[in-house]
């Protein structure tokens, strides 16, 4: 199990109850899609995931960390597991493609061999090989996603976060974004993406956790957006 | 940390210094400050220090004797001063010997010594010098309990209010020198909070993928280090220039003053380890207030 989840809540200080009783699992290898409208606790819910929130009550564990008995200090132990990936991208500006990549290993203090052959790899990966020198502003927002995506993937994380990856682009660089998760999905890593994107959902059919007001409306396999 | 870790954090944290002009320079400046007073500080304390041990080592002890004390008794109490530990020198005056210096000292006021020959107030006296200041007072006291003495005098005052103006400086420099440390400390966690907050993508991805708390927080510390151990240079230079001169000008008056070796390793230390302080305290203030790790 890579995430397990039990009666979970999260109560922010201001009183909101942004997720409440939380109970699902998630298997080593999964695409799940995480829907529901704004404010129904998706963002909560994924940065509980990487420890940008903590949990105010119930049971988690993810990627072997046991939440329960979780030192603070360990936190960028548990990140090293995890890659994240959002709707802005979050690129540094005044790196080039390929030194953004590099810079997620760089930081963790990777030797420099390991991080030239795994920014090349991941360049083909996404295909942006032809892209390594230029800045993200010179590049489409579907090529900087796809760049944020390598560099989530710099470390080989186990499981893959994407919040909104696809809520700033067309259809057709969506479509490019998907189908780069799917591959990396099928290579073995475990991919849990949040989205408002209801073509994506039922055309690329996933297991679909809906979140309403907190709670987990449905866990359904192979789902669709709208509940039938 | 690796070497090319080390590397990293430095050159980013001289970028910072850089890229934050004039707020490095203001923290520079301030920390300067503080440091050239705690310099001059240091070497007037130092060289009052210094004097006042001089003076204590220089000091005799007057045995004044008793009037009617007998040529046998005095030669007796010779022999007992010269048996003491850490006397250095035994020195006797007879009354007639002090009275003949008085006169010779006071000549303008002869008519003050008008029928003291006749009649001589002053009594015998030994003076001893020690080999070990520290034992003056003790000493003093030994010999003030023997029945022939009449009184034993040293220069305890003049010893003890060298001693008062160093304790008295050491106290302004306490107050001025915390107050600009305070100032300096404040500028410091400014400037890094600029760098800190240019910074703050970087750090959110860092954070994001897993870079260790120290890994983060490394090229902070090192910025607020340089700035400390950059303010701490510039006033180390000026001092050791500023006493050159002051020991060769003194020297022509032959003035006891501390050589420029002897001071030059407590500047130092006291300089670098306070503006290192200073540094990593600040920029360790700004962490914790604008770094959530």
């Amino acid at each position: 199990m890579l995430i397990e989840m039990q009666h979970v809540f999260k109560t922010y200080k201001n009183g909101v109850v942004a997720l409440s009783d939380i109970t699902l699992s998630i298997d080593k290898g999964e695409f799940v899609y995480l829907i529901g409208p704004s404010g129904a606790g998706k963002s909560t819910w994924i940065k509980l995931l990487y420890r940008e929130e903590l949990p105010s009550k119930g049971k988690m564990l993810v990627n072997g960390f046991d939440f329960s008995r979780f030192k603070s200090r360990h936190t960028h132990r548990l990140r090293r597991t995890i890659g994240v990936v959002f709707q802005d991208y979050r690129l540094i500006e005044r790196l080039t493609v390929e030194e953004n990549i590099a810079f997620a290993m760089e930081v963790v203090e990777a030797p420099a061999r390991d991080i030239r052959r795994r920014v090349n790899e991941l360049l083909y990966l996404v295909g942006l090989k032809a892209h390594a020198k230029r800045f993200p502003r010179e590049l489409s927002g579907g090529e900087q996603q796809r760049v944020a995506i390598a560099r989530a993937l710099a470390n080989k994380p186990e499981l893959l976060i994407a919040d909104e990856p696809t809520g700033n682009l067309d259809y057709e660089n969506s479509l490019q974004i998907i189908k780069l998760l799917e591959e990396i999905n099928l290579q073995g890593t475990t991919v849990v993406m949040a989205t408002h994107d209801r073509d994506i959902v039922n055309r690329f059919r996933r297991r679909v956790l809906e979140l309403s007001e907190g709670r987990l409306l449905r866990d359904e396999a192979k789902g669709v957006y709208d509940r039938q | 940390m690796k070497l090319r870790t080390l590397r990293r954090h430095l050159r980013d944290a001289f970028r910072s210094f850089l890229r934050n002009g004039w707020m490095s320079f203001a923290s520079v400046a301030t920390v300067a400050i503080t440091l050239f007073l705690v310099g001059v500080f240091i070497l007037a304390a130092l060289n009052i220090d210094h004097l006042a041990r001089q003076t204590e080592s220089q000091v005799e002890i007057s045995i004044y004797l008793k009037m009617d004390t007998s040529q046998d008794e005095i030669r007796k109490i010779e022999a007992d001063l010269n048996n003491l530990p850490h006397v250095h020198s035994v020195r006797f005056v007879p009354r007639e010997e002090g009275l003949a210096w008085l006169k010779e000292t006071y000549a303008d006021e002869a008519d003050l010594f008008v029928g003291l020959d006749e009649d001589n107030p002053l009594p015998d006296a030994f003076f001893i010098k020690t080999d070990e200041p520290a034992r003056t007072a003790e000493l003093a006291q030994t010999i003030q309990s023997w029945p022939q003495v009449e009184t034993v005098r040293y220069a305890q005052e003049e010893v003890a209010k060298l001693l008062e103006i160093t304790t008295v400086i050491r106290q302004i420099m306490l107050v001025v020198v915390i107050g600009l440390a305070l100032t300096a400390t404040f500028l410091i966690s400014n400037t890094i909070k600029l760098t800190i907050v240019s910074r703050r993508e970087e750090v959110e991805v860092m954070r994001l993928v897993g870079a260790s708390k120290w890994y983060i927080r490394m090229p902070y510390f090192i910025e607020g280090a340089l700035i400390g151990l950059l303010g701490a240079g510039i006033p180390l230079l000026l001092l050791v220039y500023l006493y050159q001169q002051y020991v060769e000008n003194t020297e022509i008056l032959s003035m006891s003053v501390l050589s420029m070796q002897s001071v030059t390793v407590p500047l130092i230390v006291a300089l670098f380890g306070i503006g290192l302080l200073i540094g990593i305290w600040g920029s360790l203030s700004s962490i914790r207030k604008f770094l959530r790790t």
